[in-house]
């Protein structure tokens, strides 16, 4: 997402780098650079301004003056500052009695009703027990997209056609309570925030229901006019926290930099995918690791341990150490890997690799692992018990059956091979030299 | 100009007045006032930036003016003032000799674009204001993926009398146009208008579902066009969009939306430079009639109309 932004800045570092010392015109210069690849992120030209003098006023004079490494110092002073213009990491209020409620308002298209839903798979998955609230009776199947999605998620929607939003809202909340949920998410209506009747009308379902949380969601992709949109709402409603949305996309989403800084309100949640359960909390570190290119290592551990099954990984270190590793093993691994969302998506959270992978088919990785999936799946099981007995015939007749060629097959009988190696060797406490650089 | 313009469809303005007020109308007022400075190119660069016109074509602009300003062209602010909006206008106007957007025989119109943007309620504008100029209008349902987009698209099809065709949600946008060319040879329709899913153009699977779309369209031996939606509220992303669909399956033209809002859109000037394709279209509101030709020359002028709004400082 931040991608280009991060680019940009690594460049102007990167000639700086080459410089050695730092005096006040290269500082002018680099920030120069700054300038136009925040202007070029969307950033807001107000929130730029005051960006820079504060990077300014720490960047000439003493500090960088006396660093020995004026480039380091430079990253690090920009780095400190977006870490606290982006402000603290993504958390949820939760009210002194349940249930508690979570009001969603933005513009039109902003992505409110599948961040509902999002949310609320979220919230379950922490053992919570969500009602969602189909508030907004205007646009055409609103209702009906929020009850498809909590069918297919099962999770309960709670509708009723023909009552005014507040008046809903206020009822779903005691229905939450005489039921036993946990939280309520209001999907409201996408409004204009210079339309007096409709930011009237959140007022008044704030107002009645009193929401832990009211959070903003807004898409990525949002120009300059992010400013006055937050602004407006922070006025006229009051709002706890934003939401950023299609952030999967090559946005450079400044807009979240400048909502941040002008409603003083933190960034609590972000959407990453179309799928129900791409949606993270927000950490500021990670994003501003990831501005200045360093990679995302954090979110990718966290999702891993998320979609990693505890059991099967102690099972699976179980027959490492027996070495009765096999292809049905490896297929279960892969799944697993795949679970974890697109490929592309994980690549990008690795230090290094972001650079690289977005000149890369997007979805060539993940096509690679489908193709794994089917060569394994034309295999007899005691050939995937016993991938040994594999011959020139067997290859060819499993080539057929995957749509794949002998090469295919090849390769991936290759790939298990050193992933065998590789893991009996960690199994074993040795690790092999690549793969020991690598921890260093 | 600007009058003719008023005459033929007010609600444009309606739409263009807030931006104005919020943006242009500042430069607008400040112009004609101001001399010539080094701080009035500073304020034109701030201003262009702030509508979202992009540093790139905002620096190509200031160096346009400023090579004209050299050469003795703008002795005063309103001077300068003319040359921008000639400089703006002159981005947006179309190449001459293009196609028509809809000619007599049948055609195929696909909108494309990012999720949000507003293609559904677009498709249901675009029906309604063709059907009303005497075209016999089919609108098709091609937004298989998100829950309930099929059913957005009928109740609209409904609410503006026009036939809908629709599929099951999970099934083929592929096969729901080739029904919906069928149906149209059959029954005798001539404007066939496609909704599609959303996509983000950096996704490559859904960016070939499209090109499947367009190869279907091109074999029934039909014209078939693509109109990009985009939001007028969406920043320097919006030319990476624009291009990233054209390059996927061309673009004939565009639609804006959203403008009754405070969104500058700004960032058509850079889109309409990257594809050169044209607007046609603008949406200015929720309702069926709320969309709007466009008219370059118009769009600028209303721009920079001074009735002074009120939030100018100094007034």
């Amino acid at each position: 997402m931040f991608d280009a932004l991060s680019d940009k800045l690594q460049r102007v570092f990167d000639q700086l780098g080459r410089k050695g010392k730092l005096n006040e015109q290269d500082v002018d210069r680099a920030l120069r650079e700054v300038r136009l690849a925040l202007l070029e992120a969307d950033v807001n030209f107000r929130v730029v301004r005051s960006f820079l003098d504060k990077v300014r006023g720490r960047a000439v004079g003493v500090e960088v003056l006396q660093s020995l490494t004026p480039t380091q110092q430079v990253v690090k002073i920009v780095h400190e500052e977006l870490m606290a213009l982006l402000g603290e990491a993504g958390r949820l209020a939760t009210a002194p009695s349940p249930p508690t409620a979570i009001m969603l308002l933005g513009l039109q298209g902003s992505g409110k009703t599948t961040t509902a839903a999002k949310l609320a798979l979220h919230l379950r998955k922490q053992g919570q027990r969500p009602l969602l609230v189909a508030a907004d009776p205007y646009r055409p199947a609103a209702v009906t997209q929020l009850e498809m999605l909590g069918r297919q998620l099962d999770i309960p929607v709670f509708a009723r056609p023909g009552v005014a939003p507040a008046a809903l809202c206020r009822d779903a909340v005691a229905e939450a309570r005489s039921a036993g949920q946990t939280h309520v998410i209001f999907d409201t209506a996408g409004r204009l925030h210079i339309d007096e009747q409709l930011m009237a009308e959140v007022a008044e379902i704030r107002q009645r229901t009193n929401p832990s949380e009211i959070l903003l969601v807004a898409d990525a992709m949002t120009g300059q006019d992010a400013v006055k949109v937050a602004e407006e709402f922070q006025q006229r409603v009051g709002i706890t926290g934003l939401v950023l949305t299609k952030l999967d996309g090559d946005a450079r989403g400044g807009a979240a930099l400048s909502m941040r800084d002008v409603t003083g309100v933190p960034i609590k949640l972000i959407g990453v995918g179309e799928r129900p359960d791409a949606l993270e909390l927000f950490h500021p570190d990670r994003l501003t690791s990831r501005i200045l290119g360093m990679g995302d290592v954090l979110s990718l551990i966290e999702r891993a341990q998320e979609s990693i099954d505890e059991e099967r990984a102690a099972e699976l270190q179980r027959k490492l150490r027996s070495a009765r590793f096999d292809l049905e093993d490896f297929l279960d691994q892969m799944r697993q890997v795949k679970r974890m969302g697109p490929l592309t998506q994980i690549m990008q959270m690795i230090p290094g690799l972001s650079r690289a992978m977005r000149d890369t088919d997007q979805s060539a990785a993940d096509q690679s692992l489908k193709r794994m999936e089917a060569v394994i799946l034309s295999m007899t099981p005691e050939e995937r018990h016993h991938p040994e007995i594999i011959g020139g015939s067997r290859r060819r007749r499993i080539a057929r059956g995957s749509g794949s060629s002998v090469a295919d097959v090849n390769q991936l009988l290759n790939q298990f091979r050193q992933a065998l190696q590789m893991m009996k060797a960690m199994a074993g406490g040795k690790v092999p030299k690549h793969m020991a650089r690598l921890f260093q | 100009m600007f009058r003719r313009f008023l005459r033929r469809d007010e609600r444009l303005d309606e739409g263009v007045r807030k931006t104005r007020s919020s943006f242009f109308g500042r430069l607008a007022a400040l112009l004609p006032r101001s001399e010539i400075t080094d701080d009035l190119w500073g304020e034109l660069e701030e201003t262009l930036i702030a509508a979202d016109v992009g540093v790139d074509t905002t620096e190509r602009l200031l160096e346009r003016l400023r090579a004209r300003h050299a050469a003795g062209e703008f002795g005063t602010g309103k001077e300068l003032s003319r040359g921008l909006q000639e400089e703006l206008a002159g981005l947006l106007r179309p190449p001459d000799g293009r196609e028509p957007l809809l000619p007599s025989d049948l055609t195929v119109v696909l909108t494309v674009g990012v999720n949000g943007v507003g293609k559904t309620t677009t498709v249901a504008k675009l029906g309604h204001h063709w059907s009303r100029s005497g075209r016999r209008v089919l609108l098709a349902a091609g937004d298989t993926f998100r829950a309930a987009g099929t059913e957005q698209l009928a109740i609209w099809a409904d609410r503006v009398g026009l036939p809908c065709v629709a599929a099951q949600r999970g099934g083929d946008p592929g096969a729901i146009v080739f029904d919906a060319i069928a149906a149209a040879r059959a029954r005798g329709f001539d404007v066939v208008v496609v909704d599609t899913a959303g996509r983000l153009h950096t996704k490559t699977n859904l960016m070939e579902e499209l090109r499947k779309i367009r190869r279907i369209v091109d074999r029934q031996g039909v014209v078939g066009r693509v109109i990009l939606v985009l939001d007028a509220a969406t920043g320097q992303n919006a030319v990476v969009q624009a291009r990233s669909f054209a390059s996927a399956i061309g673009t004939d033209a565009i639609v804006v939306t959203k403008l009754d809002g405070t969104a500058r859109g700004g960032m058509v000037f850079s889109v309409v430079r990257e594809l050169g394709a044209p607007v046609c279209f603008v949406g200015t509101g929720e309702k069926v009639g709320d969309l709007a030709e466009f008219d370059s020359e118009a769009f600028v002028a209303a721009l920079f109309a001074l009735e002074a709004p009120d939030d100018l400082p100094g007034n």
